[in-house]
């Protein structure tokens, strides 16, 4: 349903950004991408999921940071300067994702995207589109949309 | 280049005509209703005037008979945009001063060609 | 659609707006001719932009609305209770047919096909059959204009100038009358045009040219006789429509060469005395032209005085944008305040000044710029009259709007989102609040209803009350259905505003004879909830026979909210300062502790629940000691109140709101966001809210009077 892009009958091309989350890479589509900040406090909201970590400030807009670690089922981020938040934009929600830390961006062909291999918890399935293999690696397609807060995506 | 100001209360006309005029290569300036235009009328300091008769304030009859009326830019001539096609619509038109007229909605061809006729 | 259509159709919006305005004031009795005028300018104008984009629908029915305008204009016809009537009929039609045009639609032609056939009716022009661009003022009697001319059979029309006749010579004798100059016309430029229709030889006559000294100049002496061979398919109405829009303003002939010369003159038109004769531009420059005393410009009377507003259209997108690079303005003038302050204090006061004038500006700025988006109440109080019309027809009732303060300013988000609260507010009142025609005959009322909907500034808020005359909220019935489904207990004890309030509670609904008009689904409970969301309170009195009002006050703005700034376990919060009432040190008041550890405020006789807001917001599980706190008391809608317990309160300042449900979604207790001095993120109490939430320390029940505990003198 979502992120039905692809052309049936050529294949298309797709630049992602890939990063790491506890030692594992993942990655989601450029054109999700506004920009890449490096860890800014947050303010806590009451009755938020845990994986919500607060909001931000980005030059004056608003925007939830989800904690991905946490939300695919890895431990909770003790965030510091180290960290990385991806600022993603998913149909008209803004949203910052924390990740430990991006690794690259590079050009695949959408149609090389396979399965997910049944290895990781059922939780982190519920969040991966698919896989592409890149240099011997996985790298885990995050679904944007599921990762999001449930009420935000009924929203949008 | 050749000016034009256009006088009508309909910002859709107003556009339409800037766009067309615009496009055919004419300077235009608009004005909304009879007042508005001859309070632009010195500065626009047109070679030719477009405007529309149903106009709130003072229409274009007012307007044209204001025109001619003026010291300046007396001859300027004018041309009546409107929706009437009333035989004595046209002379009352004729009366207050004006040059000619184009029935609305107009064509860009034949208002142009008239413009190019009244203009040198 | 494009930019031009879509001009077209706001341009249509104002316009209906115009003519709807127009039509209540036409019903209210007024007999100001510029009204009629303007309501005709307004039908006039839509015609004249659907034919520009060949909206034929819309064409032939504004065609006939205004002719029944035009009508009533020239007094052939009384404004009276049918004609309105078919006017406010044809006002709402004519709306649906530009809501059809706009979704490139069209509506079924029965559809209008009755309001169509009274239009033309009314306005006799039933046999007349060419609609779109007939000729209709030539059925007007004459009565503005003598005329001199005698046309025969008029000219050709513009379309069929083509005729497939040989082509024969023609002698044309043109002689210009004073007034062709005047007119604009130069005879340079006609000579040029029929060039462009065959082959051309002109002879100037000029024997009857004066002397110099021989004035008057502005009399033009010259004649020309030109011997044209027109080109093939060139007839002699081509050549004449050369010359069309110099009739009148010249002596024509056009012989032709090949049959019996037909001879027309064309008369002079009659003198036109206002005109100053200005010279042809051929002879030079007219002499008199400088001594010109006598003749001021005509339209002099005809100017209003110069005061009147202009305005421009800006795209709101652009707006916004302004309004957010504004609050950003405000919040860096914030931080750069707050990072002087912390510097160590410096002798140069100067820079003091400076930042107060900074400060000052940027307030400044920050108001006129949300001044932009404000608008007029008139654009939805004129469509509620709608509304109102077609329920009461729904309904068998008969009921009038009468709408107050139009002019109120208000943010035009919080206008467009009134729309729904307010025709659903409307809809009960003339579903549920007014009677019938003859109950209210038999009530001693007039038996049409009044449904009167008022807007006016309040200290600093915008208040909208919708009333009724109608037989007010019945009160018995409401507690019945309360109880039936099971919201308030058979023994509860309940106040008159408790009753009304429950109209308010969800899933309430009156109808239990489910009507077709509240059978359109939502409740009051929903329109309190949109009320809310837009920062406003919504409150309702009734008197029994009488009738009830629906009082909603919404904020100036949506953009700014003056607020508290309070601190609860190390989370900055602002509490509103709308539903602030009171701020109580420790020390000030008194604390009583019930028996379920839930504490109270003693205040004056009322015992008033305490809320640990930070454990109410989940900030803080550990208990806090009460003595160390703040206390704001605040109060709902329904007179509600509670005292909020804080950490801290540092200090009152307006904050930008920057909405949490765009980019996140809704919060209990929580009705935004807005940004610090420091960058950071605070969030906005829904004071309302989290007096209802669950969490909060002191049930719904009010504590009972004689519930003692230790008294805390903290």
């Amino acid at each position: 349903m979502h992120d039905n892009e692809t052309d049936s009958n050529s294949t298309k091309r797709v630049e992602i950004v890939c990063f790491m989350v506890e030692e594992q890479d993942f990655c989601i589509e450029i054109s999700h991408v506004l920009e890449i900040r490096g860890w800014t406090s947050t303010t806590t909201l009451p009755h938020a999921p845990d994986f919500i970590l607060g909001m931000m400030n980005l030059r004056g807009t608003v925007l939830p940071v989800v904690d991905l670690s946490l939300r695919l089922g890895f431990g909770k981020t003790e965030p510091g300067k180290r960290h990385v938040i991806i600022i993603a934009q998913i149909d008209e929600k803004v949203v910052g994702f924390l990740v430990d830390a991006v690794s690259d961006i590079i050009t695949v062909d959408e149609a090389e995207m396979q399965a997910a291999p049944d290895v990781s918890s059922a939780r982190t399935q519920a969040f991966i589109r698919g896989v592409y293999s890149v240099n011997d690696a996985l790298v885990r397609a995050i679904d944007v949309r599921a990762v999001l807060p449930q009420g935000a995506r009924l929203e949008a | 280049m050749t000016r034009i100001l256009a006088v009508d209360d309909s910002r859709t006309m107003r556009s339409m005509l800037q766009a067309t005029l615009t496009d055919a290569g004419f300077e235009v300036d608009v004005a909304e209703d009879g007042v508005d235009g001859l309070d632009k009328l010195e500065g626009a300091a047109p070679d030719l005037i477009i405007t529309d008769i149903n106009m709130p304030r003072l229409d274009g009859f007012g307007f044209i008979e204001g025109v001619r009326a003026g010291r300046r830019m007396a001859s300027v001539p004018i041309l009546v945009l409107t929706t009437e096609t009333g035989e004595h619509l046209k002379q009352r038109a004729r009366a207050s001063g004006a040059t000619g007229w184009i029935v609305k909605p107009f064509d860009e061809t034949k208002l142009i060609s008239t413009i190019q006729r009244l203009v040198v | 659609m494009n930019d031009l259509n879509e001009m077209f159709f706001q341009e249509c919006d104002d316009l209906l707006e115009g003519l709807s305005s127009g039509l209540n004031e036409l019903e209210n009795g007024s007999n100001d001719e510029e009204i009629v005028n303007s309501m005709f300018r307004a039908v006039h104008s839509i015609k004249g932009g659907a034919g520009a984009f060949g909206l034929d629908q819309l064409i032939e029915f504004s065609h006939a609305f205004e002719n029944v305008l035009d009508d009533v204009r020239a007094v052939r016809l009384a404004a009276d209770e049918n004609v309105v009537a078919l006017l406010f009929t044809a006002s709402d039609h004519l709306s649906d047919l530009v809501d059809a045009a706009r979704n490139e639609d069209q509506l079924p032609p029965e559809q209008g096909a009755s309001i169509l056939s009274d239009l033309k009716h009314m306005s006799g022009s039933l046999d007349d059959d060419s609609h779109a661009h007939d000729g209709r003022g030539e059925e007007d009697p004459p009565a503005f204009e003598p005329t001199t001319l005698t046309v025969d059979g008029g000219l050709p029309p513009l379309d069929d100038m083509l005729s497939p006749t040989a082509p024969t010579p023609l002698t044309i004798t043109f002689k210009a009358l004073p007034q062709l100059y005047t007119n604009g016309h130069d005879p340079t430029l006609l000579f040029r045009s029929l060039q462009e229709l065959g082959s051309l030889t002109i002879n100037a006559d000029l024997s009857s040219i004066s002397l110099l000294r021989d004035a008057p100049w502005s009399a033009p002496t010259l004649s020309w006789t030109i011997d044209i061979l027109p080109d093939d398919s060139v007839d002699e109405a081509v050549i004449r429509e050369v010359f069309e829009f110099v009739e009148g303003l010249c002596e024509l002939e056009i012989q032709s060469h090949a049959s019996a010369p037909p001879i027309e003159t064309l008369p002079p038109l009659e003198e036109h005395t206002q005109v100053p004769q200005s010279g042809a531009p051929s002879l030079g420059p007219d002499p008199r032209e400088t001594k010109e005393t006598g003749v001021k410009p005509a339209s002099g009377s005809k100017k209003q005085p110069a005061a009147r507003s202009s305005t421009i259209r800006v795209d709101l997108q652009r707006v916004d944008q302004l309004i957010n690079l504004v609050g950003e303005l405000v919040i860096a003038e914030a931080m750069l305040r707050q990072s002087m302050d912390e510097m160590p204090h410096s002798a140069n006061g100067s820079v003091d000044e400076a930042m107060s004038q900074l400060k000052q500006l940027s307030g400044a700025i920050q108001e006129s710029v949300m001044a932009i988006r404000a608008q007029p109440v008139r654009g939805l109080f004129q469509r509620m009259s709608r509304i109102v019309r077609e329920t009461s027809k729904e309904a068998g009732k008969s009921a009038r709007l009468v709408t107050i303060g139009d002019a109120t300013e208000v943010d035009k988000t919080v206008t467009e989102r009134l729309v729904e609260p307010l025709t659903h507010m409307i809809r009960n009142a003339i579903d549920h609040g007014l009677e019938t025609p003859d109950q209210r005959l038999a009530a001693n009322k007039d038996k049409r209803g009044t449904v009167t909907l008022e807007a006016a500034h309040r200290s600093g808020r915008v208040v909208i009350t919708l009333s009724d005359d109608g037989g007010g909220i019945d009160r018995a019935k409401v507690r019945q259905i309360a109880e039936d489904k099971g919201l308030v207990r058979p023994d509860d004890d309940l106040a008159d505003a408790d009753i009304d309030n429950l109209l308010f509670r969800a899933g309430f609904s009156t109808a239990n004879e489910v009507s077709n008009l509240s059978g359109r689904g939502v409740g009051m409970d929903v329109v309190r909830n949109e009320i809310q969301s837009l920062g406003g309170r919504v409150s309702m009195q009734s008197e029994p026979g009488k009738g009830t009002s629906v009082t909603i006050s919404l904020p100036l703005t949506l953009a700014v909210l003056e607020g508290m700034v309070v601190r609860v376990a190390d989370q900055t919060l602002i509490v509103p300062t709308l539903s602030l009432r009171e701020m109580l040190q420790p020390g000030q008041a008194s604390v009583h502790t019930l028996c379920d550890g839930d504490r109270v405020l003693a205040l004056n006789d009322e015992l008033v629940p305490i809320i640990n807001l930070g454990a109410a917001l989940g900030y803080r599980t550990d208990p806090v000691c009460l003595g160390q706190q703040s206390l704001l008391l605040i109060e709902d809608d329904s007179g509600r109140r509670s005292a909020l317990a804080v950490d801290a309160i540092a200090e009152q300042r307006e904050v930008v709101i920057k909405g949490l449900e765009q980019s996140y979604q809704s919060i209990s207790g929580i009705a935004a966001a807005t940004i610090l001095g420091n960058g950071r993120i605070a969030l906005i109490i829904d004071t309302d809210q989290v007096i209802a939430l669950p969490g909060r320390m002191g049930a719904a029940e009010p504590p009972a009077p004689g519930a003692t505990g230790d008294v805390v003198n903290a």
